[in-house]
């Protein structure tokens, strides 16, 4: 059987791994939609603001981008823009050589991931460790994330163990005690051995030039403070106005990422250790990121420029649940990534194009994403941009004949009349792909095409005749 | 979703948009629609040329196709009359869909006015004609699965307040309602295997709520639950809401013969 990509991916997803995935983002889901519930009367309304503050941010990047430069740069901190993964990758490079530094450690950034950049840093000699618990387990498994909240969602407490005892990080246990302990015991040294701290943020205030952090593990509190070189890459789309807007966005982040009502740590940044301050790093770098952002901001897609990278979309999505993530080939899984990627990948778009037909269009992203971003919509433009880029669409029945058939109203009453064959011959006999996939799993219901019509008609003669009678 | 500002509807006529499910498949459901419409006091309106919405080659990518058979839709019903239909899909194709495909379009103008005056079925009765109690009786505990397309639109809160109303009617709970049932159009042929997965998850929370009927606002999800069910040999009793309203005053003695 002709079918998509990812639902063959989903054929030889292990049974084990589809198990984590539903078990983690179900229970996450369902928390997030208590807590939200409990907490606010209208939570709908706070998730509409939030959409709109965001859509204000990236309407107006061109006045909000200089203005956060600039505030930056008064706190202390050195600017650089990248206009490309390959840009952001020798900024980052250039400040480390400079320095002499050969170990960064690093806390979760999804741009790190997008830009591809601990490969090139470790090609170029530099020790890059992650420092997330879910990153390092990816990163020591030489895996991918497959979630952008929680990195290992699809693997269990015994592969961990398992691939801890490979890496030299103890003998088998899987009590999740241990696990964190082991983790916690190798990174301490390798915080204080750095060079270097690199962090992404979740929010940068163009009105004071405020970063802002967040994580449960406090890694990034480490990563940033210990060493004396703070590194924070950025996607320019992160901005927020007002520091009064954090009251909002971190209300609902933390709810929508994790189902807590606020992560265990928040970091506010404002600079590089100023004097009479007791520890922090000397020296502060923000790197802003483009990387295909300014086209998607061109484009017909342009809200999901607002998504703060939550991950209540991918948990709540019926698709990935039975998929993972690692079945949208990209950085950014799930209903967001099936926006985003094929939008970032610019010229390679059509190897993408099929990410945004993963869905049934259900709209639940939609409902719970704190943004706001009318995913599905934006789903079915890039299904029809991939339509007239000419993407390949396996499975999927020629929509012209059809369309045809449809707006021709005496073929379609024939029609209607004619699929009475359906009855009779097996589904197996119908030179119809879309049939046999549909017959695999599904019983068809017994063929009664014009039946209601002629109700219609018998019933309007009965009435001529009832009404002839009486005159 | 964002959807454009409804028309309430004026007089005493309505035009049926009975979708191709019902003309090919579940010709009872466009039947008890009209018999619950006529029930009301309305006079039903089919235009015989009507095929489909388009929504297939809309979900497709295939705009241009989709235009062409809205264009059609837009021929057929042609009129000042709220336009009824039993299923919340179709209907959000009409005033949903249709505006994101003809959005760059001429004709845009008209697709809005045929989304202002297109209705789902329970979503007329309650908000648009103000019904809010159903006579008659249906013995049963329903299941009600909420279709997709009812997100962000008032037809679920509708058809569930109708028939919470009827005498004799138990709504179950089941988990994980908000969750879709898989089929999607054509993600039922083109992801066969994940659209089976999320109609076995829906199934099993259905059985687990013990109904005996389940019931929904869209003969699509109806079909493809019924079509796994059965294939299964364990089928289903599934109506469509319409049928459902319908049923119960024929019980109830109130269907005029």
């Amino acid at each position: 059987m002709k079918t998509q990509p990812i639902d063959q991916f989903a054929c030889t997803l292990p049974p084990e791994k589809r198990q984590s995935v539903y078990n983690g983002t179900k229970a996450t889901h369902e928390k997030r939609t208590k807590l939200l519930a409990g907490d606010f009367a209208d939570p709908d309304r706070l998730r509409q603001l939030a959409g709109e503050v965001k859509q204000h941010v990236i309407e107006n990047l061109d006045t909000l981008l200089p203005q956060v430069e600039e505030r930056l740069t008064a706190g202390g901190a050195q600017v650089h823009w990248a206009a490309d993964a390959a840009a952001a990758r020798r900024h980052v490079l250039a400040i480390l050589q400079r320095r002499g530094a050969t170990r960064l450690v690093k806390a979760k950034t999804m741009v790190s991931e997008e830009i591809e950049l601990a490969p090139f840093l470790e090609a170029h000699g530099i020790e890059c460790l992650e420092t997330d618990l879910g990153e390092f387990i990816v990163q020591i498994d030489h895996d991918h994330p497959s979630h952008i909240v929680r990195p290992i969602i699809h693997k269990n407490r015994r592969e961990i163990a398992t691939s801890f005892e490979k890496n030299g990080l103890g003998a088998y246990n899987d009590a999740p005690e241990v696990i964190t302990r082991r983790a916690r015991e190798f990174m301490r040294k390798k915080y204080l051995a750095a060079d270097a701290g690199m962090t992404g943020a979740n929010f940068v205030v163009a009105e004071s030039g405020r970063l802002v952090v967040v994580t449960n593990e406090g890694n990034s509190r480490f990563s940033l403070a210990a060493p004396k070189c703070h590194i924070a890459l950025v996607g320019i789309e992160k901005l927020l106005p007002r520091d009064r807007d954090l009251a909002l966005f971190l209300n609902l982040l933390a709810r929508s990422a994790t189902a807590q009502q606020l992560t265990v740590y928040t970091e506010f940044i404002r600079g590089p250790r100023a004097a009479g301050q007791p520890d922090g790093p000397e020296e502060m770098h923000v790197i802003f990121v483009d990387n295909g952002r300014t086209d998607v901001l061109a484009g017909e897609c342009r809200e999901i420029l607002r998504c703060i990278r939550c991950g209540a979309c991918m948990n709540v999505c019926p698709v990935y649940r039975q998929v993972s993530g690692h079945a949208y080939r990209s950085v950014y899984p799930g209903p967001v990534g099936a926006v985003l990627s094929p939008l970032l990948a610019g010229e390679d778009f059509l190897e993408k194009a099929d990410l945004p037909k993963a869905s049934s269009l259900c709209g639940a992203c939609n409902e719970v994403c704190p943004v706001n971003i009318p995913i599905p919509d934006l789903l079915l433009r890039l299904r029809d941009k991939g339509k007239r880029a000419g993407a390949a669409s396996p499975g999927l029945p020629p929509m012209g004949p059809w369309a045809l058939l449809a707006s021709q109203p005496v073929v379609w009453k024939a029609a209607l009349i004619g699929g009475r064959l359906l009855d009779y011959i097996p589904p197996g006999l119908i030179p119809v792909p879309a049939m046999h996939a549909w017959a695999a799993s599904r019983t068809l219901p017994k063929w009664r095409g014009g039946v209601f019509r002629k109700w219609l008609r018998q019933r309007e003669k009965r009435k001529t005749e009832t009404g002839e009678r009486k005159a | 979703m964002t959807t454009i500002e409804r028309k309430p509807p004026l007089g005493k006529k309505v035009q049926l948009m009975a979708t191709c499910l019902c003309d090919a498949f579940y010709d009872d459901a466009a039947i008890a629609t009209v018999q619950v419409l006529e029930h009301l006091g309305l006079t039903v309106e089919f235009p015989e040329a009507q095929t489909c919405c388009g929504q297939p080659a809309f979900n497709a990518g295939d705009w241009n196709a989709s235009r062409r058979v809205v264009r059609h839709l837009l021929r057929t019903f042609k009129s000042e009359l709220p336009v009824v239909v039993p299923s919340s899909s179709c209907a959000a194709m009409v005033f949903h869909g249709a505006l994101l495909a003809f959005e760059h379009e001429r004709d845009l103008p008209e697709v809005e006015q045929l989304a202002r005056r297109t209705w789902e079925l329970a979503d007329f009765l309650v908000n648009g004609l103000g019904v809010t109690s159903w006579p008659g009786r249906f013995d049963g505990a329903i299941a009600f699965h909420r279709s997709c397309h009812t997100r962000g639109t008032r037809s679920a809160e509708a058809a569930a307040t109708l028939m919470r109303s009827i005498p004799g009617v138990t709504l179950v709970e089941f988990g994980e309602a908000e969750q879709c049932c898989g089929f999607g159009g054509t993600f039922s042929v083109t992801f066969p295997h994940i659209s089976e997965a999320m109609g076995r998850l829906k199934l099993q929370h259905l059985r687990a709520a013990q109904p005996q009927f389940l019931v929904g606002v869209d003969t699509s999800c109806l079909m493809h639950l019924s079509g796994l069910a059965e294939k299964e040999g364990r089928p289903v009793q599934h109506r469509h809401v319409a049928q459902v309203l319908r049923d119960a005053l024929k019980n109830g003695g109130l269907l005029a013969a």
